[in-house]
C-alpha cells in the first residue's frame, strides 16, 4: 500500500509538468485549430533560458533560494512568452488565411529550427542544470517520503492552473480569448483584436511550457537540446485525452498519463510504458471521440 | 509523430549520402596507392554519449598524430577521416557506408556503444575492411565476423568481475538490478552480472528497466526501495546513472550503486554530484596507474588537450596503436593481410594493459575498479581474467 501511495506521488509529479505543457497546445488549438508541434521545444528553450539565467540571478538573489528560484522561473518565463509570440508573429501569422496543413507542417519545420538550433548554439552533449532550490530534507508522513521537488512541482502547477482559470474565466482579455476561440469572425465584428488575442495565447501557452521546463530541469537536472522532444509528445497526448481545446481536460490528462506512466514502470515495465500509456489513449477515444472533457464539435458547413 | 520526423529526417539524410558517394565515387577504393594511409573512425561526437565519443576520439587522434611524428606508417603520413553519428541509431551505418565506398580508407575503427559497433559491424564485414572497436564491451559486436576486433574486455568479464566484487568485497546479498532496456550493452552487462552473482547463492531481489533517454526514474526506484536491497547494480551510461542516484537518494535510498565501464565519464559527477559517493564501478583503465607507459601517455593526453585521460580516451589510443602496428607487420594496406595481422596479436603493450586477442578476436586483459571518493574516481584495486 505504501509503496503504492508512494508510486501515485511520483506519477502525480511527473503528471503536473505534463499538465503544464497540455495547457499550451490545448490553448493554442482551441484559438487556432491547428497543434504548435513547436510547443515541446519552446518547453526545453524555458530550461536553457533557466541555464543561462542562473549564475546571473544568483548576483543579486542568493541560489539556491526560493525567492532566487521564483526569479529564474519568472524570467525565463517572460522570455518564452516572447519567444512564443515571435514565432507566432514570423511563421504562424503570414499563414493563417492558407489551409490548416501549411501551419502544421510550418510547426514542425519550427520544432525542428528550434532542435538543431538549440544543438548548434548549446551543444548537443547534456548540461547540469544548475541547483536553484534548496533542497530540503526528505518529509515523512508514516512511511512515505515526499521529496521537497515533488511538492514544490505539484504545488506551483496547482497555483498555476488556478492563475490560468483566472486570467480565462475573470478577465477582459480571457473573455476575448474564449470569444475568439468560439467563432473568430464574430468576435472580430464585436471589436475584438483577434491577433492580439492570439498574440497573447502564445504567450500563455509558452510562458506555461517554461515554467513546466524549469520544474522538470529542478528535478531531472540534466537538459539537453532535443529533451523537448519526448514530454511534448505525451504532452499532446494529453491535451488529446483531455479533449483538445479544453483547459481542465488538458491538466486532467497529464495526470493520468503520469500516472499510468510511473505505474507501468513501478508495477509491470518500463519496457511497455509507452505502449500502455498510448493503448490508454486509444481505449478513451474509442469510448469518447472528443476526449474526456472535450465537447462534441459540430462540423459547420 | 516523432518517430515519423525523425525517420522522414534520417531517410532524408539517406538519400543525400547515397546521391552524394554517387557522385564522388573514388576510380580505386583502396587507398594504398596515394601518399597517405586513410583510417576511418566513427563516434558519437555530440549528443547523449558525446563525452564518450570526445574521449575516444582525443586518444585516437593522439595516436595518429604520434605515428605522424615518427614519420608514418610504410612511408606514408597517415590520414584519420571522422565522422559524427551524433548518438543516433541508424546513423553509423550511413556514415561507416561512406567512409568505404567514397573515401576508401583501409580500416575502420570505432564505437564506444555497443549498439552503434552492430550496426557498422556488418558494413565492414560486407565489405573486408577491418573494423577495431576501442571500447564495445558487448559479446555480439566481434561476433558478427572476422574482420571485427576490439581493445577492450567483454561484458561476460566486467559483469562476472563486479558480481565478484559485490560479494566479495562489498559483501551484498541482495541485489537489485536496473537495467537499460534499449541498449545491446546494458543488457549484455545485466545478464552476466545476474549470473555471477546468483552463482553464488546470492539473490537478485528486484529487477526493474529504464530506457536510455528516459529522465525520471522514481518509479523504479520506488520499486527497488519496497524490496529493500542492501546494493543496485546499474549497467547503463553516464547521462542517466547520474539521475539514477540523485533520485534514489531523494527516495531515501542509501545503498551503495555500482556499475560497469558505461559510468566513466568528466560529465557522471557534474550531474549525480555528493549522490553517487561511495559508489563504485569496473572500467579499463586507471590514470594512477605507475607504469611508465601509462605515465608518457597521461603526459603526453594532458599537454594536448589539457585534460586527463580517461578510459575511453585511452582505449581510442590503444585501437589506433593497435591497428598500427598490424599495418606495420604486413607492410601491406590490404584489408584481407590486416586482419591476418590483428588476430595474430599477442601481447600488444597498451597503455590499458597487454592485449591479446582471443580466438573470438576479442582483447584478453585486466579490468580495473575504482570507486567515487570526494568527487573524484580512486583506484580501488586491478583484477586479471
Amino acid at each position: 500500500m505504501t509503496e503504492f501511495l508512494q508510486q501515485l506521488i511520483n506519477g502525480l509529479a511527473l503528471g503536473s509538468i505534463l499538465a503544464l505543457i497540455a495547457l499550451g497546445y490545448t490553448m493554442v488549438y482551441g484559438i487556432l485549430r491547428f497543434i504548435n508541434f513547436a510547443h515541446g521545444d519552446i518547453f526545453m528553450l524555458g530550461a536553457f533560458a533557466g541555464f543561462y539565467l542562473a549564475p546571473k540571478i544568483a548576483t543579486v538573489f542568493p541560489l539556491p533560494s526560493i525567492a532566487g528560484a521564483l526569479v529564474v522561473m519568472g524570467i525565463s518565463m517572460a522570455v518564452c512568452a516572447a519567444l512564443g509570440v515571435l514565432i507566432e508573429r514570423l511563421a504562424y501569422r503570414p499563414l493563417r488565411k492558407r489551409p490548416k496543413l501549411t501551419v502544421l507542417i510550418t510547426a514542425i519545420g519550427v520544432s525542428l529550427f528550434l532542435e538543431y538550433s538549440g544543438q548548434f548554439i548549446f551543444g548537443a552533449a547534456p548540461k547540469k542544470f544548475p541547483e536553484i532550490l534548496p533542497s530540503f530534507p526528505l518529509t515523512h508522513i508514516g512511511s512515505l517520503s515526499f521529496n521537497s521537488n515533488q511538492i514544490i512541482v505539484i504545488a506551483v502547477t496547482l497555483i498555476l492552473l488556478i492563475a490560468l482559470r483566472f486570467i480565462v474565466l475573470k478577465t477582459k482579455i480571457g473573455t476575448a480569448m474564449r470569444a475568439v476561440s468560439f467563432n473568430p469572425e464574430a468576435a472580430a465584428l464585436m471589436g475584438v483584436n483577434t491577433d492580439v488575442v492570439i498574440s497573447f495565447t502564445f504567450a500563455l501557452g509558452s510562458a506555461l511550457a517554461a515554467a513546466a521546463g524549469i520544474l522538470w530541469a529542478i528535478n531531472y537536472p540534466s537538459i539537453d537540446p532535443l529533451m523537448g522532444i519526448l514530454p511534448g509528445l505525451k504532452a499532446f497526448v494529453a491535451a488529446v485525452l483531455g479533449g483538445i481545446g479544453n483547459l481542465p481536460g488538458a491538466a486532467l490528462g497529464g495526470i493520468i498519463i503520469g500516472v499510468t506512466e510511473t505505474l507501468v514502470s513501478g508495477y509491470i515495465s518500463s519496457t511497455y510504458r509507452d505502449a500502455i500509456a498510448f493503448t490508454v489513449l486509444i481505449l478513451i477515444l474509442l469510448v469518447k471521440p472528443s476526449g474526456l472533457l472535450g465537447k462534441k464539435e459540430i462540423e459547420k458547413v | 509523430m516523432n518517430i515519423l520526423r525523425t525517420s522522414f529526417v534520417f531517410a532524408a539524410t539517406l538519400s543525400a549520402v547515397g546521391i552524394f558517394s554517387g557522385c564522388n565515387q573514388p576510380s580505386s577504393t583502396s587507398s594504398g596507392g596515394g601518399d597517405t594511409i586513410k583510417i576511418g573512425e566513427y563516434a558519437s561526437l555530440t549528443g547523449s554519449e558525446a563525452t564518450f565519443g570526445q574521449s575516444s576520439h582525443k586518444g585516437t587522434q593522439l595516436a595518429i598524430d604520434e605515428l605522424n611524428a615518427s614519420g608514418g606508417l610504410l612511408g606514408k603520413k597517415i590520414q584519420l577521416l571522422t565522422e559524427d553519428n551524433q548518438s543516433q541509431a541508424g546513423q553509423s551505418a550511413t556514415v561507416v557506408r561512406k567512409l568505404i565506398s567514397s573515401d576508401g580508407v583501409v580500416a575502420i575503427l570505432g564505437e564506444v556503444a555497443s549498439s552503434r559497433s552492430l550496426e557498422a559491424a556488418p558494413i565492414c564485414q560486407q565489405n573486408k575492411i577491418p573494423m577495431i572497436s576501442p571500447s564495445s564491451t558487448n559479446p555480439k559486436v566481434t561476433a558478427t565476423g572476422d574482420y571485427i576486433f576490439r581493445v577492450c574486455f567483454i561484458d561476460p568479464f566486467q559483469g562476472t568481475v563486479m558480481a565478484n566484487f559485490a560479494r566479495k568485497t562489498l559483501k551484498l546479498q541482495n541485489v537489485a538490478v536496473l537495467t537499460d532496456v534499449k541498449s545491446d550493452y546494458s543488457l549484455g552487462l545485466a545478464k552476466f552480472f545476474k549470473e555471477g552473482f546468483t552463482s553464488g547463492g546470492d539473490k537478485i531481489i528486484a529487477e526493474q528497466n529504464y530506457s536510455g533517454g528516459d529522465k525520471d526514474f522514481n518509479a523504479q526506484l520506488t520499486s527497488i526501495k519496497a524490496a529493500n536491497p542492501d546494493g543496485i547494480f546499474v549497467p547503463g551510461y553516464y547521462t542517466e546513472v547520474g539521475l539514477i542516484a540523485l533520485q534514489a537518494k531523494q527516495l531515501g535510498v542509501n545503498v551503495p550503486i555500482f556499475g560497469g565501464d558505461g559510468w566513466e565519464s568528466s560529465s557522471l559527477i557534474p550531474i549525480g554530484g555528493p549522490a553517487l559517493e561511495g559508489d563504485y564501478f569496473s572500467t579499463h583503465f586507471s590514470p594512477e596507474d605507475t607504469s611508465p607507459a601509462v605515465q608518457n601517455f597521461v603526459k603526453n593526453y594532458k599537454a594536448k588537450y589539457n585534460e586527463m585521460p580517461d578510459a575511453m580516451a585511452a582505449l581510442g589510443y590503444d585501437s589506433a596503436m593497435l591497428l598500427a602496428d598490424a599495418i606495420k607487420k604486413t607492410n601491406s594496406t590490404d584489408g584481407v593481410k590486416i586482419r591476418d595481422a590483428l588476430a595474430a596479436e599477442k601481447d600488444f603493450r597498451g597503455v590499458t594493459g597487454n592485449i591479446t586477442m582471443d580466438a573470438n578476436r576479442n582483447a584478453s586483459k585486466p579490468a580495473v575498479i575504482l570507486e567515487i571518493k570526494n568527487g573524484a574516481f580512486k583506484y580501488v584495486e586491478t583484477v586479471s581474467p
